[in-house]
């Protein structure tokens, strides 16, 4: 099948790509931009896409699919979906699911269940086994299976010397260990810690409960001269330690959330559960530093850490739900809406950020928009103002503190592994 | 004149107006209870819950008290173990009992914030009976009761906060409410015990028990609970004792003008000293007194009002 996008903005930094121009799509591979004759149009379906932007695919490298476990949530095909109408071509999928991601049975079924999809899935295998921070997962087999990077997300590496193990396992594969940093003894609480904790008498987690594992993890990676990714980063000491950590050449590299550019710990105050994160959503000024962050290149990706949970369980007193929301529809618009039109990052950044560093992250070709080689693009349109609609989601879990809220700007349309996503369906091309 | 609010959640933003007249409404409540007959109709015909998910004794009796004084019906629904152990939703549990048809529900929780998220599912007035760290409004309203009944007045007054302010309901419920009228807070405890950020809400912090006795004309001193500090915020009671608990001693060297008020349980020989707890500075009872009628008051304007 052809099809055939007119006059859409090609925009990829990496090939200082920027133009715009007609593409024609033949059975998934991009036969030729431009230049386009009369027979090429011939019995091609052809996509107006004035003033719309067509990126390499982009990519969510922090994701709960929750299969196996808690399909009642999510599973592989419905997180799939969720990511195909957010806008993304490829997630990296976390290792917390019941059982854990710590055997290459389990990542083979989400290989297996994921083959057929238009959006790619990657597993992150467990760095330790059932994530306990206690015995090394079976490295070897897990990265043979398609396992892309390790970590114990959900929880962090809960020693030093098992940390060490991990790093200096992980190295013979050059996989990046992904960190969940939070320092067990500090993070017993339910929010950020500050004035607003104080005044809501909720328990509360500082910042430094973040910053010592982000110092500790940085001193490993450089005394080990492995890999260390910092999930979901989101103080401002913390900003400033991997901004320093990249200057003396550690191999460390970052990702922040939506939420923890968007939202401050002041929304906690209506005790609304869909403001319960982990990390804590914090204040202004850290709010400020991971824009920062984000503008200066210190923080290499943006993602969602997509966490869907059950309408009963969020629907809980606030000490008691658990943490984190959906996030993979409301990103985009996000970032658009927040970093973007706000130009605190250019279209350009947003795609390195969204789409060629965590592929380069977890080693993943990224994709070009070339002629010959495989569609794997997403066309969005920057400037279409919506409202998030939780009702319309394609996740299984509603859980966002984001509805029915105004955003500017939002997926048109994905297309990878000759599938096209596109108005609410998916459709072979 | 009625409340600006349907719901007593906490003192935080309750403005002066509504404090004074549960104050004063109380006062006309705790002449009732000197009467022979302690027992008015102004509830008949309500129906009140309360829905302690949290172990408490005075409070819950103080409540019912106040309740059947007001000729309310009340049910009890006490449980100690979370909702997410006992296998019902916490959300289900209150659509059950508000399918019985109640007018108010009483509560209190381990969670802060329940009372909030009370309003959101259920129709009936909500009034917060201890939320998690957060608010204890009722126990506020009756230790500004108590001062005022001593002193004749609020305002200008200087209360200093004596113990585990960090986790502490009742000083966050007294530091809102005393602020509110006027009055000028301290608090003194180690810096362990102290909150993030108090100094914001204008709360002068110091760490030395004899300034705290010197200065003020209250001490409100809690209870230190021992399963959650001990060896961790404070290396013993022994040194608690030492260095922050009220004694006769202190009080007759620095200030025999200091009024006394505990909330309750007293850890006689940590915070105070035996014979501070029934020396001539305290009115620790006249508070028990006081919270029946504070009660009655708060249950009474809110289940009057249109």
């Amino acid at each position: 099948m052809k099809i055939i996008l007119k006059q859409v903005r090609l925009l990829n930094p990496e090939q200082k790509l920027d133009k715009q121009d007609d593409v024609l799509i033949e059975n998934g591979i991009i036969k030729k931009i431009g230049g386009l004759t009369d027979s090429d149009y011939k019995s091609a379906k052809v996509f107006e896409l004035e003033n719309k932007i067509c990126v390499p695919g982009l990519f969510d490298m922090h994701v709960h699919l929750r299969e196996p476990g808690r399909e009642d949530e999510e599973t592989i095909e419905t997180g799939c979906n969720s990511a195909a109408a957010g806008g993304f071509t490829g997630v990296a999928c976390m290792p917390n699911t019941n059982p854990d991601i710590d055997s290459a049975e389990i990542v083979r079924f989400i290989k297996e269940k994921s083959k057929e999809h238009l959006v790619d899935v990657f597993p992150v295998a467990a760095a330790t086994l059932g994530r306990k921070g206690e015995a090394l997962s079976p490295m070897f087999e897990l990265i043979e299976s398609g396992a892309v990077a390790f970590s114990d997300d959900g929880a962090v590496i809960k020693t030093a010397g098992v940390l060490r193990s991990v790093m200096e396992y992980s190295k013979m594969f050059d996989a990046p260990v992904i960190e969940h940093c939070e320092d067990d003894s500090l993070a017993d609480g339910a929010m950020n810690e500050g004035l607003t904790s104080t005044l809501l008498g909720l328990p509360a987690i500082p910042n430094i409960a973040e910053e010592l594992i982000v110092a500790r993890d940085i001193m490993m990676a450089e005394f080990i001269g492995a890999r260390v990714h910092i999930a979901h980063i989101s103080t401002k000491a913390a900003v400033e330690l991997v901004r320093n950590a990249k200057k003396r050449g550690v191999k460390v590299t970052a990702e922040a959330t939506p939420h923890h550019f968007t939202l401050t710990d002041d929304n906690v105050k209506t005790f609304d559960t869909n403001f319960k994160m982990s990390p804590p959503l914090r204040n202004r000024a850290d709010v400020d530093a991971v824009i920062e962050g984000l503008m200066d290149g210190t923080i290499d990706v943006i993602a969602s850490d997509h966490a869907p949970h059950a309408i009963e369980e969020k629907e809980m007193e606030f000490i008691y739900a658990p943490n984190g929301i959906v996030g993979l529809e409301t990103m985009l618009g996000l970032v658009l809406s927040e970093l973007v039109h706000k130009k605190h990052l250019t279209l350009e950044q947003l795609v390195e950020k969204m789409s060629i560093n965590p592929r380069k992250i977890l080693k993943l070709n990224t994709p070009q928009i070339k002629e010959g080689e495989k569609a794997d693009l997403t066309i969005f349109d920057k400037d279409n103002i919506w409202t998030v609609d939780i009702t319309k989601f394609k996740s299984k879990s509603k859980n966002s503190p984001f509805d029915k809220r105004l955003l500017t700007g939002k997926s048109v349309a994905v297309i990878n592994n000759g599938k096209m996503f596109y108005e609410d369906k998916f459709t072979n091309i | 004149m009625s409340l600006s609010s349907k719901h007593l959640l906490g003192l935080y933003g309750v403005p002066k107006e509504d404090i004074q007249l549960i104050l004063d409404t109380a006062t006309t409540f705790r002449e009732v209870l000197e009467r022979p007959i302690k027992k008015v109709p102004t509830l008949q015909g309500k129906t009140i819950v309360n829905l302690f998910y949290e172990n408490s004794t005075r409070t819950r009796i103080s409540f019912e008290l106040a309740q059947k004084r007001l000729s309310a019906d009340t049910i009890n629904f006490s449980t100690s173990t979370s909702s997410t152990k006992k296998g019902e939703t916490f959300k289900d549990t209150v659509r059950n009992i508000e399918a019985m048809k109640v007018d108010m529900i009483v509560v209190r929780h381990q969670s802060a914030g329940v009372p909030q998220y009370l309003t959101k599912i259920s129709k009936a007035n909500i009034i917060n009976a201890g939320d998690g760290l957060h608010e204890h409004p009722t126990q506020g309203l009756l230790d500004m009761y108590s001062i005022r009944e001593r002193l004749g007045k609020l305002e200008g007054l200087k209360v200093c906060i004596v113990g585990d302010v960090a986790h502490s309901r009742v000083a966050l419920s007294n530091i809102f409410g005393l602020k509110t009228m006027g009055a000028q807070v301290t608090v003194c405890s180690p810096s362990t015990m102290i909150p993030i950020g108090i100094e914001a809400l204008g709360v002068k912090v110091i760490h030395n028990i004899n300034e705290a006795i010197a200065n003020n004309d209250v001490l409100n001193v809690l209870r230190i609970q021992l399963e959650r500090n001990a060896g961790v915020r404070i290396p013993s009671l022994r040194e608690y004792h030492q260095y922050f608990g009220v004694t006769t001693e202190r009080i007759e060297k620095f200030n025999r003008d200091i009024l006394i008020l505990h909330p309750g349980p007293i850890n006689r020989g940590v915070e105070l000293s035996s014979e501070v707890a029934d020396g001539p500075y305290q009115v620790i009872l006249d508070q028990v007194t006081n919270g029946v009628a504070i009660r009655m008051a708060v249950l009474y304007l809110l289940g009057t009002m249109h």
